[in-house]
C-alpha cells in the first residue's frame, strides 16, 4: 500500500530525511529565477505562464463549480426552492460560459501544452513568448468581464446565446457576457497560433515529425481548430452585440433575418470547440497510457492521423445540433451520416490505447487511474454521441437530460479526468516534488465513482423525458435527481482532495528526481523543476518516440 | 514579431526567426479570413432567400465611389510591395516613404468611405438612427445592416493597418528600425495590408455587384 513510486526515481537518500528544504535542481530552477511579483506577471517564460494559467483556470473551475452546486441543490426537490426561475436560468448560463470558455478550452492546452510543448520538442520557449503572456492577459480581461456579469446579476440566455432570445428578449447582461467570450477568443487564437508556429519551427535537430510525442501532435490538431473556428464565434458574437446595441438586426425575423443562421454560425464554431476540449485530453491520455504500459504506443501513426482526422471532419458535423430546429430534413440526413463518420477516429484511438496496454507491465499509479477513467467515460460519452447523431433517436432525446449526460461524460468525465491525470503525472516535473501516491489513487477512484453517480442517472432521466434547463419537474423524476445531487457532492469533494495533498507536497513532498515515472520523452531528461532555459544545450534527438525496452523485468 | 535584427530568445538563427514571423502572420491572416467568412456566409445565406430586394438595394449604393476605392486600395498594395523590395535592398529611407504613401492611400480610402456613408445617411439608406428613412422594407434593411457590418469591420481593419504602417514608418525615420536587418518586419506588416486589400476585393462584388 505505502510502496511509493518515488523510490523508482532514484532519490532514495532523500526519503531518509524528514523534509528537504531545497534541492540543487530547485535552486537553479525556473521557480527560483526571480521572486518578485514583477518576475511573475511580466514573465515570458512559458513555464511560469503555464503556472499563471493553472491558478487562473482553477479559480474559474471553482466559480463554475459553485454554480453547479447551486443547481444540484435546487434540483433536490421537484419545486424550485433555492433559486427563482430567473435565478436558475442565470446559474446554468454562467456555469456553462465559465466552464466552457474559462476552464475547459484553456485548461489542458494553456497549462500543460504551454509547459510541455517546448520541453517535449527540445526548445527553449514558444516561438512568441510575449504573445504567450499577452494571451494570459487577454484571458483575464475576458475573465474580469465575466466576473462583472456575475456581480451585476448574470445573464440568462444559456451558454449558446441563441437568437432572438439573446438579441431581443433576454434581460440580463448579454452584451457584457458576449464581450467576455469575444475577448477570451483572442486568447485562444494567440495560443493556437503560437503552438503551430512553435511546432513547425522550433523542433530540436533530429526531432522529426515522426518522433513528435503524441501529446504534441494532438495539441497541433487542437491548435488548428482553435485558429480556424474561433474567429467565426468572434464575428457571430459581434453580430449579436450589433443587433442588441445598435439595432443592426442580422438575425431578426421581422427583417427577413433567420435565427437558424445564428445557430449555423454558432455550431460551426462550437462543434469543433468540443474537439478543442477533448483533443488535448486525448493528448494527455496517450502519454499516460504509454508511460503506464511501459511499451511503445501501438499504432503511432494511426493516433496521429486520427487527431488530424478529428480536426478536419469535426468541421463538417455542426448541424447535428439542429436536427429539430426546422432545417431541411435532407441536410439533417447528411449531417447525421457525417456525425457517425467523425466517431471513427475517436474509436481508433481507444483501440490503440487498449492495444498499447495489452501485455504491458502496468503500474497502477494515479496518472494511469485517471487515464483509465478517461477512457471508460469517454467511451460512454462517445457512444451516446452516436445515439444523438441518429436523426430519429435525437428527436426523442433532444433537449433532454440525455444530452446533458452525453456531453458531461465527455467534457467532465473525459477532459477533467485527463486534466487531473496530467496534473498528477507532470506535477513532479513542474514542482520537483512527489505527492502522496495513496491519496492520488483514492482521488482518482472517488472522481470516477462520484462522476458516474452524478451523471449516469441523467441518461435515464433524459430518456424518460426530463427536459434540460428546467428546475421545476414532475415528482416521478425526484429519485434520480436526488441520486445525481448526492453523486455531485462526492464528486465535488473529490475535486478538492488534490488541493490538499498536492500543495502539501510542495513543502513536504520528497524530491521527485528527474524521471519519477521512468517515462520516455525529452521533458524527463531535464531536471525537475526545469531550469529557466530548459536545456543548457539544445538536445539532438536520435531515438524513436516511446522506445521503452519491452522486455525489461521488474516494472511495478 | 521581430524587434531587432538580432536573434531573439527561442530562436537559434535569423532564418528560423524570419520563417516563424512570416508563418505566424500567415496563420493570423487565416483567422481574419474566417472572421470575415462569417459575414460572407450570412450574405450568401440571405442572398438566396431575398434575391430581388437585395439586387434592388445594391443598385442604390454608390458604386463609383466604391470602384474608386478599389483602385485606391489596389494601388496602395503596389506601394506596400515596393516598400518590401526597398527594405530588402537596404534602402531605409525609401522604405519609410513608400510605407507612408501606402498609409496615405489607406487614409484616402477611409475618407472616401466616410463620404459614401454620409451620402447614404442623407439619402435615408444607412441603418443608423436618423439615417434610415428609406429602409422601411424588411429585406432592404437586412441588406444594409449586413453592408454596414461588413464595411464597418473592414474599415476598422484599414484603420489598424494605417496605424501600423505609420508606426513603422516613424520608427524607420528615427532609426529605431533598420534596413535590411529588420526587413522581416516590413514583410510581415505588409502581408497584413495585402489581406485587407484582398478582403475588399471580395466585399466589393458581394455588396456592389449583386445584379
Ligand atoms: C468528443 C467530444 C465531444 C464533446 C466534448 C461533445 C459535447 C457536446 C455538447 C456540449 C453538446 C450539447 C450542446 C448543447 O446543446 O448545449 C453535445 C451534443 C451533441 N453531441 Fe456531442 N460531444 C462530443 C462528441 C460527440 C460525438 C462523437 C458525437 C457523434 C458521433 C456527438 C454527437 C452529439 C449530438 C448529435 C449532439 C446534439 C444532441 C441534441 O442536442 O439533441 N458528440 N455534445
Ligand atoms: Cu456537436
Amino acid at each position: 500500500m505505502s510502496e511509493t513510486v518515488t523510490g523508482r526515481g532514484g532519490s532514495e537518500e532523500a526519503s531518509r530525511e524528514e523534509t528537504v528544504n531545497e534541492t540543487q535542481s530547485e535552486r537553479v530552477s525556473y521557480l527560483r529565477a526571480g521572486h518578485t511579483l514583477r518576475s511573475w506577471f511580466f514573465t515570458t517564460d512559458h513555464k511560469r505562464i503555464a503556472l499563471l494559467y493553472l491558478i487562473s483556470v482553477t479559480f474559474f473551475f471553482f466559480i463554475g463549480g459553485m454554480a453547479a452546486g447551486l443547481m444540484r441543490t435546487d434540483l433536490l426537490t421537484p419545486q424550485g426552492d433555492v433559486l427563482s426561475n430567473e435565478g436558475y436560468n442565470r446559474a446554468f448560463t454562467l456555469h456553462g460560459v465559465i466552464m466552457v470558455w474559462f476552464f475547459l478550452i484553456p485548461s489542458i492546452p494553456n497549462v500543460f501544452g504551454n509547459f510541455l510543448i517546448p520541453l517535449m520538442i527540445g526548445a527553449r520557449d514558444l516561438a512568441f513568448p510575449r504573445l504567450n503572456l499577452l494571451s494570459w492577459y487577454i484571458y483575464w480581461i475576458g475573465g474580469l468581464f465575466t466576473l462583472w456579469v456575475l456581480l451585476a446579476g448574470g445573464v440568462d440566455t444559456g451558454w449558446t446565446f441563441y437568437t432572438p432570445l439573446s438579441s431581443m428578449f433576454a434581460n440580463g447582461n448579454v452584451v457584457m457576457a458576449a464581450a467576455a467570450v469575444f475577448v477570451v477568443g483572442f486568447s485562444s487564437i494567440l495560443t493556437g497560433l503560437n503552438f503551430i508556429v512553435t511546432i513547425h519551427t522550433l523542433r530540436a535537430p533530429g526531432m522529426t515529425w515522426g518522433r513528435l510525442p503524441l501529446f504534441v501532435w494532438s495539441h497541433y490538431a487542437t491548435s488548428v481548430i482553435l485558429v480556424l473556428a474561433t474567429p467565426v464565434l468572434t464575428v457571430t458574437l459581434a453580430l449579436i452585440v450589433a443587433e442588441r446595441l445598435f439595432g443592426l438586426g442580422i438575425f431578426d425575423p421581422a427583417l427577413g433575418g433567420d435565427p437558424l443562421l445564428y445557430q449555423h454560425l454558432f455550431w460551426f464554431y462550437s462543434h469543433p470547440a468540443v474537439y478543442i476540449m477533448v483533443l488535448p485530453a486525448m493528448a494527455v491520455v496517450s502519454e499516460l497510457v504509454a508511460a503506464a504500459a511501459r511499451k511503445p504506443v501501438f499504432g503511432y501513426w494511426f493516433i496521429v492521423f486520427s487527431s488530424l482526422g478529428i480536426a478536419a471532419v469535426g468541421f463538417l458535423v455542426w448541424a447535428h445540433h439542429m436536427f429539430v430546429s426546422g432545417m431541411s430534413m435532407y441536410v439533417g440526413a447528411v449531417f447525421s451520416f457525417l456525425s457517425l463518420v467523425v466517431a471513427v477516429p475517436s474509436g481508433i484511438k481507444v483501440y490503440n490505447w487498449t492495444a498499447t496496454l495489452w501485455k504491458g507491465h502496468i503500474s497502477l499509479d494515479p496518472p494511469f487511474l485517471f487515464a483509465m477513467g478517461f477512457i471508460g467515460l469517454f467511451v460512454v460519452g462517445g457512444l451516446t454521441g452516436l445515439i444523438l447523431a441518429m436523426l430519429a433517436l435525437d428527436v426523442h432525446v433532444h433537449d433532454t437530460y440525455f444530452v446533458v449526460a452525453h456531453f458531461h461524460y465527455i467534457m467532465v468525465g473525459g477532459t477533467v479526468s485527463a486534466f487531473f491525470g496530467a496534473l498528477h503525472f507532470w506535477w513532479p516535473k513542474m514542482t520537483g516534488r512527489m505527492f502522496s501516491i495513496g491519496w492520488g489513487r483514492l482521488t482518482a477512484l472517488f472522481i470516477f465513482f462520484g462522476f458516474n453517480m452524478t451523471f449516469f442517472p441523467q441518461f435515464i432521466l433524459g430518456y424518460l423525458g426530463m427536459p434540460r434547463r428546467y428546475h421545476v419537474y414532475d415528482p416521478q423524476f425526484q429519485v434520480l435527481h436526488v441520486l445525481s445531487s448526492a453523486g455531485s457532492t462526492i464528486l465535488g469533494f473529490a475535486y478538492l482532495f488534490p488541493f490538499a495533498y498536492l500543495l502539501y507536497a510542495l513543502r513536504y513532498g520528497k524530491p521527485s528526481g528527474d524521471n519519477p515515472w521512468e517515462a520516455t520523452g525529452l521533458e524527463w531528461t531535464v531536471p525537475s523543476p526545469p531550469p529557466k532555459h530548459n536545456f543548457d544545450e539544445i538536445p539532438v534527438v536520435t531515438r524513436e518516440p516511446y522506445d521503452y525496452e519491452v522486455e525489461k523485468e521488474g516494472g511495478a | 514579431m521581430t524587434r531587432s535584427g538580432l536573434v531573439e530568445e527561442p530562436f537559434s538563427d535569423p532564418e528560423q526567426q524570419r520563417r516563424a514571423a512570416l508563418f505566424g502572420m500567415t496563420i493570423f491572416l487565416a483567422t481574419e479570413i474566417l472572421l470575415f467568412g462569417g459575414i460572407f456566409a450570412a450574405l450568401i445565406f440571405y442572398q438566396a432567400a431575398h434575391r430581388e430586394i437585395f439586387v434592388e438595394t445594391s443598385r442604390e449604393l454608390h458604386i463609383w465611389i466604391a470602384t474608386g476605392n478599389t483602385v485606391v486600395l489596389l494601388t496602395s498594395s503596389l506601394f506596400a510591395a515596393l516598400a518590401v523590395a526597398a527594405a530588402k535592398a537596404g534602402n531605409g529611407k525609401a522604405t519609410g516613404w513608400l510605407l507612408g504613401v501606402t498609409a496615405a492611400l489607406g487614409l484616402a480610402f477611409l475618407g472616401l468611405k466616410g463620404w459614401e456613408y454620409a451620402l447614404e445617411y442623407g439619402e435615408g439608406l444607412l441603418p443608423l438612427a436618423g439615417g434610415d428613412a428609406k429602409l422601411g422594407e424588411p429585406g432592404k434593411r437586412l441588406f444594409m445592416d449586413l453592408y454596414l457590418m461588413a464595411t464597418g469591420l473592414h474599415a476598422v481593419h484599414v484603420t489598424i493597418g494605417v496605424c501600423l504602417l505609420l508606426f513603422i514608418a516613424a520608427r524607420i525615420a528615427t532609426r529605431a528600425t533598420r534596413m535590411p536587418e529588420q526587413a522581416t518586419t516590413i514583410e510581415v506588416s505588409t502581408l497584413y495590408w495585402h489581406l485587407i486589400d484582398v478582403i475588399w476585393v471580395f466585399l466589393f462584388p458581394a455588396l456592389y455587384l449583386v445584379r
